[in-house]
């Protein structure tokens, strides 16, 4: 009797209530994957061992789901009691059956002709908070849904898409908000991080992340420019429950490409910004990129540690930025702590004692075309870092390829694309990509897998003392996390444009990738 | 004269007389703006001065497919589903300076194809270049498929192709020399390869699988190409038939 107690409950989803209380303290909960980057500090590494060194050659797949859609699929599920919890392109959500993949709802929006994205009409995931599903979409709506039927509880519009504003960011939940951010820095948008009722959709706070008349940070904008100034926040950040702080990154100042008409620093784009989550103030902010004219965006995921840093305990956040540099910074105050190339750049000469790049004025977009590594993909991108407190290094999936740039003309019509230049490739030039793994507190680099073109994927640490990454070739494998020796490969017949997670299901641990149109979860045989 | 050369006579001044007005109304600065936007956006694909490469070429009076404005236009808006070239996210206004653009690397004058079209399909046989590229579904797979060849390339490149072929190797073709761990060595070409596996085929057109733990070196070589220049191997006369033959391949009928 006991034991068929015990297997009613292993196998039976218990559909989610999901309380803060169980987010905050995810890292104690690693059978499931309750938030976008596993926790809050973000450092997408997961307890789960039983799937480790030794006995990784022999990981399978157990289930695959296939999306309908044929855009790039770039979630990152979350799972909790037995249920996992996608998005899928372009602004749908699917429970589905941890056990067998199999779908126990859908929720499908129907979506308005003449929205614009940059890259693809793409979802990252969505967010869990007590029994509701948060999903973003590219008409910039803000859906609560009922964990256990799909069903709408919820849909407000957090923007005008016809202004060139969409969601395609995982939201994150925090104790009592939903934290949303928006995309469209490449249509003229202003920029903004939002907090939501989760029970009503109300809107608590906004953070404009361009500050308009009267706030601080407005003097950085010549003439009205602030009104079309971007600085997205289209990548999920991190929050830390001491110090009670939000950390976000923020993409490129607009029109991308001429800074002209948006002479000064042009605050808060490119920067890492710390909020109160109560009420959306600014605490401190860096800015990594004053004035960026090369489209880099800071709009990766900030990874939150607490180590010894030049012998002193710091607590730390830990950011390999698109622009190629990796910085580490004081999240309690701010301060600037370190910035080093992980990767080839040539837009900067170096950064000075304060961080602030010295930039070479030669990569700056021209009518001649002006060369620059690394391209505006970036060195790195919106795919996940991890952190593995067990070797104390951070791995990052780096670019490296380059780009000539013409500028062209930007006249701001709302919703229409905003750049001020066109790219080239750098004719005859291989593009690379690598996997790297950084010292964490010093950046040098002690290992790299060299891959067959630059990735999309994002990467993930384990108590197993692995690291999975993928390719757009369509492999998914796992490295030696101290070593970068490869321990296992599959692949998956699809480009990987997404991040990896980890979970338990009936004591087994599994592995779920994201890779052409399918999820795939692997486990060792049972 | 051959009867391409006559068509393509008649073609080209058609198509000045019944494309000149709307040249007559462009401004020099749309004109810039159309070079620049079609060098950045066209150019790597069409070539820099339109003259083909993975895409069409352009510098010639009638497209295939963009057989009128409105159908330019639309090409360069949305794209060609099913085949490399993609929509752009580009305003009407700058789409509209890109068409104007190709119109204008469409005024060049016929290219001057003196060979013997029948010369150079004899040669083609006799030169046995079906033993690494397709036609009409018969031939190797070391080289390009040449059934469109015509349609994506100039005369002038194929000329060059014949003769310094390392000077233009295609896309898609890199050369490679692999050397497994049994000390093996072989030269081929690329099919496919990823981060662990290459897919490959040697210069005798026999296809190899390899798991990169099983080589113990890969040498890229860039630029160099397993064709050899058919500049000492036919003279003068027949390289011009051959281009006669190969600028037909892919013409509309």
């Amino acid at each position: 009797m006991k034991t068929l107690a015990l297997l009613l409950i292993a196998t039976t989803p218990v559909f989610g209530q999901v309380p803060y209380e169980r987010i905050r303290d995810a890292a104690s909960e690693p059978e499931s994957w309750l938030t976008y980057s596993g926790t809050y500090g973000a450092q997408r590494y997961s307890t789960l061992d039983l799937i480790d060194r030794n006995n990784i050659a022999h990981l399978q797949p157990a289930w695959i789901y296939q999306t309908r859609s044929l855009q790039k699929f770039e979630v990152s599920p979350l799972v909790a009691d037995g249920v996992m919890y996608i998005s899928e392109p372009p602004s749908d959500a699917t429970a589905l059956d941890l056990r067998t993949g199999r779908p126990i709802w859908r929720y499908r929006r129907s979506l308005p002709q003449g929205i614009v994205t940059c890259c693809g009409q793409v979802n990252r995931g969505v967010a869990l908070l007590d029994d509701q599903v948060f999903l973003g979409t590219v008409d910039a709506h803000l859906v609560a849904l009922d964990a256990e039927t799909g069903h709408v509880r919820w849909d407000i519009e957090v923007a005008d898409y016809s202004m060139g504003y969409s969601i395609t960011v995982a939201p994150l939940a925090l104790k009592d908000k939903i934290i949303v951010g928006i995309a469209g820095g490449e249509y003229g948008i202003r920029g903004f991080l939002d907090a939501y009722d989760p029970t009503t959709g109300e809107r608590l706070w906004r953070f404009w992340t361009v500050p308009g008349p009267g706030e601080p940070g407005h003097e950085t904008w010549s003439g009205d420019s602030w009104m079309r100034g971007g600085a997205p926040t289209w990548v999920t950040g991190a929050y830390d429950p001491e110090l009670d702080l939000l950390y976000w990154g923020t993409g490129n100042p607009g029109p991308d490409f001429i800074g002209e008409v948006r002479l000064g620093d042009n605050l808060f784009s490119e920067s890492l910004i710390a909020l109160d989550p109560d009420t959306g103030e600014l605490q401190w902010y860096f800015q990594f990129l004053p004035h960026d004219i090369h489209d880099y965006d800071s709009t990766q995921v900030p990874v939150l540690v607490d180590t010894l840093f030049q012998g002193k305990a710091r607590k730390l956040l830990l950011f390999p930025n698109r622009n190629g540099f990796y910085y580490a910074l004081d999240r309690v105050t701010g301060e600037f702590l370190l910035g080093t190339p992980f990767a080839r750049q040539t837009w900067a000469l170096g950064l000075d004692d304060d961080g602030r790049p010295i930039e070479d004025p030669t990569t700056i977009p021209s009518a001649d075309g002006a060369r620059v590594y690394p391209d505006d993909d970036g060195a790195a991108n919106w795919y996940s870092p991890t952190y593995s407190p067990q070797t104390g290094l951070i791995y990052q999936n780096v670019r490296e390829k380059g780009g000539i740039y013409y500028l062209a003309d930007a006249t701001y019509e709302p919703g229409r694309i905003y750049m001020g230049a066109s790219r080239r490739v750098v004719p005859g030039e291989d593009p690379q990509g690598f996997l790297r793994a950084l010292d964490a507190v010093t950046g040098e680099r002690v290992w790299e897998i060299e891959l067959q073109s630059p990735p999309w994927a994002g990467l993930m640490t384990t108590a197993g003392g692995v690291v999975f990454s993928g390719t757009m070739e369509g492999d998914f494998f796992a490295a030696d996390a101290r070593t970068g020796d490869v321990l296992w490969r599959f692949q998956t017949g699809g480009a990987v444009y997404a991040n990896p997670i980890t979970y338990l299901s009936e004591g087994r641990q599994f592995v779920a990738i994201a890779a052409g149109n399918a999820l795939i979860t692997f486990a060792l045989e049972p | 004269m051959t009867r391409t050369v006559i068509q393509w006579v008649v073609l080209f001044w058609a198509s000045v007389f019944l494309t000149a007005p709307a040249h007559a109304g462009t401004q020099p600065e749309a004109f810039d703006q159309g070079r620049r936007l079609y060098e950045s956006q066209c150019g790597s694909c069409h070539g820099p001065q339109g003259n083909g490469g993975t895409g069409a070429n352009l510098a010639r009076p009638r497209l295939r497919r963009a057989t009128d404005d409105q159908a330019l236009f639309t090409i360069i808006r949305r794209g060609i589903p099913g085949t490399e070239m993609p929509g752009s996210p580009l305003t009407p206004s700058q789409v509209s300076s890109i068409a104007t653009y190709v119109k204008i690397l469409g005024r060049v004058p016929p290219e001057n194809v003196v060979g013997d079209r029948a010369g150079g399909e004899a040669l083609y046989q006799r030169l046995d270049c079906g033993r690494c590229h397709t036609l009409r579904g018969q031939g190797g797979a070391l080289g390009p498929r040449l059934d469109d060849i015509g349609a994506r390339r100039s005369a002038a490149h194929l000329r060059q192709a014949l003769l310094d072929p390392e000077a233009v190797v295609p896309t898609g073709f890199l050369q490679l020399r692999v050397v497994t761990s049994e000390g093996r060595v072989l030269t081929g070409v690329r099919v496919n390869e990823d981060t662990f596996s290459l897919q490959f085929r040697d210069l005798s057109g026999q296809f190899f699988s390899f798991w990169k733990d099983e080589l113990d070196r890969v040498d890229k070589l860039w630029g160099r190409s397993p064709m050899p220049s058919y500049g000492t191997r036919v003279t003068d006369t027949q390289t011009d038939d051959l281009i006669a033959y190969l600028i037909t391949l892919g013409e509309a009928p």
